[in-house]
């Protein structure tokens, strides 16, 4: 590893498991609190990092999740005015015409006074979540899942495989549904109702899974997977150490995450899970003949990164297990939440990769050609780089036109 | 190289076998085109080559096929990756990766290649096929020519010995074949690779082609492309125009034709064809069935087309043509009310597409898309056509007689995704027509489909167009804008290039000209029917 890389001037795509580390970190803080003030910051800070360091012309779907969010937070709201939600208040808003449920449903009832305590509990629940699938988002932004995905150790074959495929499955899927509806137009049809999304499901999900099988076959042409399979004892060593490894990741996350569960049991599980996955490919690299293009290097700015949104994972964390006040938000009664500063600050630190991390290069080239004060959309062809990205923009256009020839 | 033996192969759903007793010999270095009519078992025959038929697609296959050595039984497509690269149809469903270089890594990192070599191959391929100036772009923002030599290269940078291409220019503009072409006789020049291509325009690839092999019910035959074409089922234009002048050996390049083609051209010297008075007979002064004035229209930010201005009257047949991307669908789409206009205005007979219902719509004007799958929900074609009968309030039957008389053989109870391509066409064709629509748009119709299928098109689209209806066609297809249209519109950039007769546009510019009109050049034939009529008049 040459020592360019540990500067964080050098222009290159960041390692993408430092990106989803440090997105995972935002989200272990935004997990553990329901101030809204505290939620609020995290998903700014999302979006600032995003806005900053996303490399131009990638997909981002950070504001689809942003959209995903309010949905969330809405659907929270709405049910726990309906249902109740079982937070008891005083302070009524309004009352909905009840229907009389047979007595032992719990607290479950259908309509109803609705209080501000109930609703703001419903709110900060589901703003908490909001922030979580922010937080995701924003990896999904700065490092594209299908890069995380080189990393998967062929001897998950399989589970490769259906990750991959799953990826191009989902956005297909959306641009499928699109192309279907507007040919459903020039059948005389508005492609609206639920008896016409109900003839829409078939050859949208028909020619979703054509495209997969396809994608499957261009994999295992080009060699997925192979040799692989050779030695079935080692390979099934391989597999179950790997599965017990990414399990006790995924439990560890969860623990980490889910503030109900045992305090101290999700790090142990986490850091044993990390050791079983780390060993299973230690395992199966010996063994694997894949190899790697142009590996991402992880240097110093990886770190970095990866600290910044560990330390602002470890505040809020560290915060609510001292039960600092302001971290869970008191609802009955309901008080206007303040934001406690020492967590507030914590969140700050996953600002830094902002600055302290690479740029990715498209973006570096445009700021070589548009050096300060120039605005980034409305300028067209002063240089290489932006003629490039502008050319980008218009041949991906055409493209999309091509696909949605039907439209 | 490549050795079928006795080779059969049968799927599970069908009573008759795709291939049978396949004998098929391909030396090392030869480039080899498979020909056939659409579903005669092209892309089953390539897939045999890498295992994927049977290991991935299921079915039964008998017989023997190897490839350098190595049995196809024994070895699944995987282990068979450093010998041979596949490319399939549709280039952009096969990329596994995000960006270019990725996505030519990808196959040498399955195969193990160590880094440094795989850099330097990498380089190397970016050269090779003209990508060095996309390297870090993502795969999806490229056009359809650069994403067919992304896959190219994806399957080259490996260093197979074989590479099997199914259709590699039938999504492209004229001049993005020539690019993906060129890219490929360079390879089996200075490489020595081997090369087995399928390809329905024949017209393109077939002087490129050391033998030739053509699939008839299920069976090969394989010799020199002179002879092979000879008796072909599918041929292209200059070897129809061969097969009439009686030329022997058949030419199969423009080169040679234009050099046996002296005494044809003395004998038609000074005639003109009767399309020329055709067309400038029918531009009459009717109300336009489509006007469009200063038409803008975007897509997202972007501004697609830039001031538009065309007419299209009753009984005319229009061809619009235009690089990938330049706004010919776009332009289809907005006279349907599909896209919403940002400036100027669109009529269909005289009222605004967006305004109306889609009920209303079908009634002024039918479009029948690229893909004309998106138009079928139905389980089987006869349930399509009550649909579509319903759809109109047609009176029962009205679109399976249309049926009847697009494509007579369609069964009622086949399901839509079992018909071939060309079937599949005039399905959607029948039900657009069902509402008797006076103004019928289609786009790119001729995409996968064999010559016969296409001669049965061009026949239908002329007897619309002589009943009075108007026809655009947006097309990358020279040969078919040849036989069809009157008129031809080039959009560059989304604004019109040229607008005029099909004779004076094709014959005008050597991208767009079809091949008998190079062959028969400076005079103004287009089509070997053309010649044929004028050779039996004199």
């Amino acid at each position: 590893m040459t020592r360019a890389l540990h500067d964080p001037r050098l222009p290159r795509l960041l390692h993408p498991a430092a990106w989803w580390a440090w997105a995972i970190g935002l989200a272990m803080a935004a997990s553990r609190t329901t101030n809204p003030l505290l939620l609020g910051l995290v998903v700014a800070v999302a979006g600032f990092v995003v806005a900053s360091r996303r490399e131009l012309g990638s997909a981002s779907p950070f504001g689809a999740f942003l959209r995903l969010g309010l949905f969330v937070i809405a659907m929270r709201v709405v049910f726990a005015a309906l249902l109740g939600g079982g937070v008891p208040g005083t302070t009524v808003l309004f009352t909905l015409p009840e229907v009389p449920l047979p007595a032992g449903t719990g607290g479950v009832r259908l309509g109803g006074p609705v209080t501000l305590e109930g609703v703001l509990a419903a709110a900060y629940d589901g703003a908490r979540l909001a922030a979580v699938l922010a937080c995701i988002g924003a990896a999904n932004a700065l490092a594209s899942p299908r890069r995380l995905l080189r990393y998967v150790p062929a001897t998950l074959y399989e589970v490769g495989t259906a990750l991959v495929v799953a990826l191009t499955y989902a956005p297909q899927l959306v641009e499928d549904a699109k192309r279907v509806r507007s040919a459903r137009r020039l059948r005389g049809h508005d492609g609206r109702g639920p008896r016409e999304l109900a003839r829409l499901a078939v050859p949208v999900l028909d020619s979703a899974l054509e495209r997969s099988l396809d994608l499957a076959a261009s994999m295992e042409s080009r060699g997925y997977g192979r040799s692989v399979h050779r030695d079935a004892g080692s390979r099934r060593k391989a597999t179950a150490l790997t599965l017990i490894g990414l399990c006790g990741v995924v439990a560890g996350v969860y623990g980490m995450l889910d503030g109900g569960s045992a305090p101290l049991l999700g790090l142990p599980l986490l850091l044993a899970g990390s050791a079983a996955a780390a060993a299973s490919l230690a395992v199966g690299a010996r063994r694997e003949p894949r190899s790697r293009y142009r590996p991402d290097p992880w240097a110093a700015p990886e770190w970095v990164v990866l600290l910044s949104g560990a330390a602002a994972g470890a505040f809020v964390l560290v915060a609510a297990q001292r039960a600092v006040p302001g971290i869970v938000l008191q609802t009955s009664p309901a008080v206007w939440p303040t934001l406690p500063w020492l967590p507030a600050l914590g969140v700050l630190i996953g600002l830094l990769p902002a600055w302290l991390a690479p740029l990715p290069p498209l973006r570096a080239l445009e700021r070589e050609n548009h050096p300060r004060g120039s605005t980034r959309s409305g300028t067209t062809g002063a240089g290489s780089g932006a003629d490039s990205i502008h050319q980008e923009d218009t041949i991906q256009d055409s493209n999309t036109e091509n696909i949605r020839s039907a439209s | 190289m490549i050795r079928f033996e006795n080779v059969g192969v049968r799927f599970a759903d069908s009573a008759q076998p795709v291939l049978r007793g396949v004998d098929l010999h391909v030396e090392e270095g030869e480039l080899v085109l498979v020909v056939g009519a659409t579903g005669s078992g092209k892309t089953t025959l390539l897939r045999c080559v890498n295992g994927l038929v049977p290991h991935f697609s299921g079915g039964t296959l008998s017989g023997r096929v190897t490839v350098d050595g190595r049995d196809t039984r024994t070895h699944r497509p995987r282990d068979l990756a450093d010998v041979v690269g596949v490319v399939g149809q549709d280039p952009a469903a096969a990329f596994v990766t995000d960006t270019v270089e990725e996505e030519l890594a990808y196959g040498m990192e399955s195969l193990g290649v160590h880094g440094d070599v795989m850099r330097r191959r990498v380089e190397e391929t970016l050269d090779l096929l003209g990508l060095a100036d996309v390297r870090q772009r993502a795969l999806r923002t490229l056009s359809g020519g650069q994403q067919q030599r992304v896959a190219i290269g994806g399957v080259l940078a490996a260093h197979p010995r074989v590479l099997v291409l199914d259709e590699p220019t039938s999504a492209l503009d004229p001049v993005a074949a020539e690019e993906v072409l060129a890219a490929l006789t360079r390879l089996v020049h200075d490489l020595g690779l081997t090369v087995l291509l399928a390809e329905h325009r024949l017209e393109r690839v077939v002087q490129y082609a050391d033998r030739v092999v053509v699939i008839e019910n299920g069976q090969v035959s394989s010799d020199l492309p002179a002879a092979a074409m000879a008796m072909s089922p599918v041929s292209p234009p200059i070897v129809n125009l061969g097969r009439l002048a009686g030329w022997s050996p058949l030419p199969l390049s423009v080169r040679d034709a234009r050099r046996v083609a002296g005494p044809i051209r003395a004998t038609l010297a000074g005639r003109t064809p009767t399309r020329v008075v055709r067309s400038m007979t029918t531009a009459g002064h009717a109300e336009p069935l489509l006007r469009t004035r200063a038409l803008v229209v975007n897509r997202g930010r972007r501004t697609v087309l830039r001031g538009i201005d065309l007419d299209l009257r009753a009984g005319e047949v229009v061809a619009l043509m235009g690089r990938n991307g330049s706004g010919k669908s776009t332009l289809l789409a907005a006279s349907c009310g599909l896209l919403p206009v940002r400036g100027g205005s669109v009529r269909v007979g005289g009222l605004d597409p967006k305004s109306l219902r889609p009920r209303e719509l079908l009634k002024h004007v039918g479009l029948v898309p690229q893909d004309p799958g998106v138009l079928l929900y139905g389980e089987t074609v006869g349930a399509e056509c009550h649909a579509a009968d319903t759809d109109v309030s047609a009176a029962p039957g009205t679109t399976r007689d249309l049926l009847v008389h697009l494509a007579p053989d369609i069964q009622d109870s086949t399901h839509p995704r079992d018909l071939s391509e060309g079937q599949r066409l005039a399905l959607a064709l029948a039900i657009v027509l069902a509402g008797q629509p006076p103004l019928v748009l289609l786009d790119e119709p001729t995409r996968g489909l064999d010559y016969g299928a296409k001669t049965r098109l061009v026949a239908s689209l002329r007897s619309l167009a002589a009943a009075g209806h108007g026809v655009l066609v947006a097309t990358h297809d020279v040969e078919l804008v040849a036989e069809l249209a009157d008129r031809v519109m080039v959009i560059a950039d989304g604004e019109l290039v040229t607008d005029g007769p099909a004779a004076a546009v094709l014959a005008g510019s050597p991208a767009f000209a079809p091949q008998v009109a190079k062959v028969m050049h400076p005079q103004p034939w287009l089509t070997v029917a053309d010649v044929a009529a004028a050779l039996e008049a004199s």
